[in-house]
């Protein structure tokens, strides 16, 4: 298979405008008549349904929370990155499709890339007229700061909850269009299945999660908008309901995923406590705006913090890297906090924790204004660890945070199977090998608000509608593979709960395929998944039946899709025989210990395809090419 | 530390439901309340007994998915915090706890501690909205607004949905959740447009989803995990009162078309 980016040639400043006009349009009359099933609540999914039920397309939307207010898009608490230039320091469009690109360690789409920053000033546009409360300075106008990997005042935030705030903003724009018969929502239900028929993503498969129901849905197209795969490593900061059973199993009827092993690890999340825990929090990275990053000097140093004077402080961060100091790009961060642990210098009870120091910035500043910059981290915090953060540092430690993988899709955020649309998180495009911060909430918007509503035009325009029944073959075999899988977990009637099977494969994955990964550790990941998965569909103990309510059962499900993932996750590991942005081979790092890429043989996008169970997946590779922003050793020193 | 647990257990909707006692040996004091749940469910199923059913998300007390009555308070009635941010440090050894789901008209029970809240959602797609089409915004500063006004309106549309007002309330009044998102648009400049029409929609789709009228308790306000004030409910008050006394009919003519 050969795959084609849709990119449109010539200057790239042009290239949206240029293609959106090449776009076919539907007639207003005819829309009505096309029906687009939406997957997925998010800032992705919410955006895209609500833009296309406006613009009169039928659309059929779908969730697993009770509420399409509750996706894990609410959670972003940082802000949102948008190139308005509104502090007069230097920002551009261009500035920040560079950074992007830079960020992402060069392993992105430029043309992709470029889009999202033009169209980053139209959500901003978008969210204050729908009533996002943005915060503002005391002349009325949008407030901005500074986030990781930036030297730009870009982000807008609501307090502490831009995310929460984004996604209201989006849900009540879905909610109107729901009102007005726009838009059919349908919560508490799961897409198990894609249904493809002639080739075409015609429908999908759904079970109902009050009563176990499964149901045909038929669509002229499907749009999946259904988030990362963070929970592979059961310990993440995603929420926990949160899992990749859509798309992996549209990779099953077809649909590439790509670079699969670009996982986000983000620097600051309060540490594990205990063997019981169940997920972990994010503090913001707004955090290292204000707040110093520092480890004892001396290895193994138990005294209180405030006892350790300034002199016997390592500042590790604003040491090595004098240029953006605490602001490094969150790749960076997590591994050099992972290396001082490593070495000894780690602090808290299990010596997996560095410290965020806020005592310089409260001197400067004033214990009120952090209060009202970070007032809600703070009691957050505090609640979780029973520590006060005004009075002692907070302890940090790195934690998975964020898929770049996810399915492959092109310029029109299509992917392999036509009339499969992939959005937001679920799909791999923008961010490269690294996401910056305050990036996500633009690209799950930008796809949903103002690049779907465009392509999806052009397929439904240039393909002929076709009425299916539940008779039809491609149904049916969808049906019976889900009734098939479910009934595998509810008669292998074993010993182990689901949960012991998702902590153990998320430990195998932290491990090797971590913050750090090496051959012989990727080889052994994947041997060690295998035999667990064996043991899973032997001996694991889902209670109840299908059809009642039935959160084991539901769990079953995705641990299987995870267990799949995480092989294929080591496998591109594996097959990457280079360091660049989240993906670091131990094998290959420069004499300073950083990513070091190998652009001669891996500038290029790594597409897997299904090759049926028990059979190694298919790579096939999209090149990069890098016309504006040229590959260099990506430097923050 | 050893806490005996007493959950409301109900299989359905139409079971009728009942309390039972479960010991739960072994609770950590750094475990959330529900990282205790957890594994009170893994022993359960060990055990080839049935799990309890509750909801929950981010885990984070954003998402608002999860909520259940402890001894009689929503979250379990500690300032500001949903129960998945409640930390076993609160509670000490031989506590005696009383699980219950939201308890109220409008959210019939799913299973065990699970609850539909869909009436909410009904209550948002009414009015609970400002009307912009994507696409049709004009620049993002050309609405300037006082910043007091936006943090006002900031500190409304902090709520999460999660009902713990609805089952904080004697009366089973949704009035704090309404009264958060018609506060929070009513603050903004965008939000004048609609501001009557919201209202009205808004507080008459309240009532026809069975929720009951607020008679000024505040057992809301100190339920809201997100320390939502009362100060909201007086602004829909005020905001419906004035919408219900102006309203007028659509023009029988067409209008501006």
């Amino acid at each position: 298979m050969e795959l084609t980016s849709n990119a449109p040639a010539g200057p790239i400043e042009k290239s949206w405008e240029t293609h959106k006009f090449g776009l076919k349009l539907v007639n207003p009359a005819n829309k009505r008549k096309h029906k687009i099933i939406v997957v997925g609540s998010g800032l992705a999914g919410g955006a895209a349904a609500a833009s296309l039920g406006e613009l009169g397309y039928n659309v059929h939307c779908f969730c697993f929370q009770d509420s399409p207010r509750r996706a894990h898009s609410i959670a972003a608490q940082g802000g949102i990155n948008a190139a308005k230039n509104y502090h007069n320091d230097g920002d551009s469009v261009y500035r920040l499709f560079y950074d992007t690109v830079k960020g992402g360690d060069f392993r992105s789409r430029e043309a992709n890339v470029y889009r999202l920053a033009q169209v980053s000033v139209n959500i901003i546009d978008q969210c204050v007229a729908q009533g996002v409360p943005f915060a503002r300075e005391y002349g009325g106008l949008l407030d901005n700061r500074s986030f990781g990997g930036a030297q730009v005042s870009r982000t807008f935030y609501a307090r502490g909850q831009t995310g929460q705030q984004l996604l209201l903003g989006a849900y009540q724009a879905l909610e109107r269009q729901i009102g007005l018969g726009a838009v059919k929502m349908y919560p508490r239900t799961e897409m198990l299945d894609v249904i493809v028929s002639d080739g075409k993503a015609r429908g999908i498969v759904t079970r109902s999660l009050t009563d176990g129901k499964v149901d045909v849905h038929f669509g002229d197209a499907v749009v999946l908008a259904t988030g990362g795969y963070g929970n592979v490593y059961y310990l993440s900061t995603n929420a926990k309901g949160c899992n990749a059973t859509a798309i992996w199993r549209a990779y099953k009827r077809g649909a590439l995923l790509a670079n699969p092993c670009y996982t986000q690890i983000h620097p600051t999340c309060i540490p594990v406590a205990g063997d019981y825990q169940s997920k972990l929090t994010l503090m913001s990275e707004s955090l290292r705006n204000d707040g110093r990053i520092w480890v004892p000097q001396q290895p193994g140093d138990k005294r209180n913090p405030a006892s350790i004077p300034e002199g016997e402080r390592d500042y590790y961060l604003e040491r090595r890297y004098p240029s953006f100091g605490n602001l490094v790009p969150r790749d960076i961060a997590s591994r050099a906090a992972k290396a001082e642990c490593d070495a000894g210098h780690g602090v808290g009870p299990t010596g997996l924790g560095v410290y965020l120091d806020f005592s310089d910035a409260i001197k400067r500043l004033g214990k009120h204004k952090i209060a009202e910059r970070y007032g809600n981290l703070f009691e957050m915090y505090d609640r979780i660890t029973g520590e006060n953060p005004y009075e002692v540092p907070m302890r940090i430690y790195p934690a998975i945070h964020y898929t770049m993988g996810g399915l492959w899709v092109d310029y029109n955020l299509m992917s392999t199977i036509p009339g499969l649309f992939v959005l937001g998180e679920a799909n791999f495009s923008d961010h490269g090998a690294n996401r910056l911060g305050a990036s996500a909430l633009m690209q799950g918007l930008a796809d949903g608000y103002f690049i779907i509503p465009y392509t999806i035009g052009n397929y439904l325009a240039n393909t002929k509608s076709e009425t299916y029944s539940e008779d039809a073959p491609a149904a049916k075999d969808a049906v019976a593979n889900v009734t098939a899988i479910t009934q595998k977990l509810l008669n292998a009637n074993g010993k182990r709960t689901v949960d012991s099977y998702h902590r153990e494969l998320g430990k195998i994955v932290w491990e090797y395929c971590g913050m750090a990964r090496n051959a012989a550790g990727l080889k052994k990941a994947i041997g060690m998944i295998d035999e667990l998965r064996e043991d899973f569909w032997k001996n694991v103990r889902v209670l109840g039946a299908n059809e009642e309510f039935n959160q084991s059962l539901e769990k079953a499900g995705r641990v299987a899709d995870f267990f799949e993932l995480g092989e294929l996750m080591c496998l591109d590991a594996l097959n990457r025989n280079e360091s660049c942005g989240g993906h670091f081979r131990e094998e290959y790092q420069t004499p300073e210990g950083e990513a070091l890429r190998d652009d001669a043989n891996f500038s290029y996008v790594a597409a897997w395809g299904f090759q049926g169970q028990g059979r190694p997946p298919s790579l096939t590779k999209e090149p990069l090419a890098f016309n504006y922003v040229k590959p260099s050793q990506r430097s923050y020193k | 530390m050893k806490l005996t647990l007493h959950v409301w257990r109900q299989k359905n909707a139409q079971d009728r439901g009942r309390m039972f006692r479960y010991e739960v040996p072994g609770v950590n004091e750094h475990m959330s309340f529900l990282e205790m749940l957890d594994v009170l469910n893994e022993r359960l199923i060990e055990k080839g007994e049935d799990p309890i059913a509750f909801d929950h998300d981010c885990r984070e007390g954003i998402c608002g998915m999860c909520g259940m009555m402890i001894n009689g308070k929503a979250h379990g009635g500690f300032k500001g915090t949903t129960v998945c941010q409640l930390h076993m440090r609160h509670f000490k050894d031989g506590d005696e706890l009383y699980l219950e789901p939201w308890r109220a008209a409008a959210f019939p029970v799913i299973k065990d501690l699970a609850v539909n809240r869909s009436s909410f959602d009904r209550i948002i797609a009414a009015g609970g909205f400002i009307s912009v089409p994507t696409g049709s915004a004009p620049d993002g500063n050309a609405i300037p607004v006082r910043k007091l006004d936006a943090d006002l309106a900031m500190d409304a549309a902090a709520c999460i949905g999660c009902g713990a007002c609805v089952a904080a309330c004697p009366n089973s009044a949704a009035a704090l959740f309404v009264g958060a998102k018609i506060s929070h648009l009513a603050h903004l400049p965008q939000g004048q447009p609609e501001r009557d029409r919201r209202a009205l929609a808004m507080i008459r789709q309240m009532n026809r989803e069975g929720f009951a009228n607020c008679s000024n308790i505040g057992e809301c306000e100190a339920a809201c995990p997100k320390e939502i004030k009362l100060e909201v409910i007086a602004q829909s008050n005020a905001d419906y009162i004035k919408a219900a006394f102006t309203e007028r009919p659509e023009t029988a003519i067409g209008g501006a078309g």
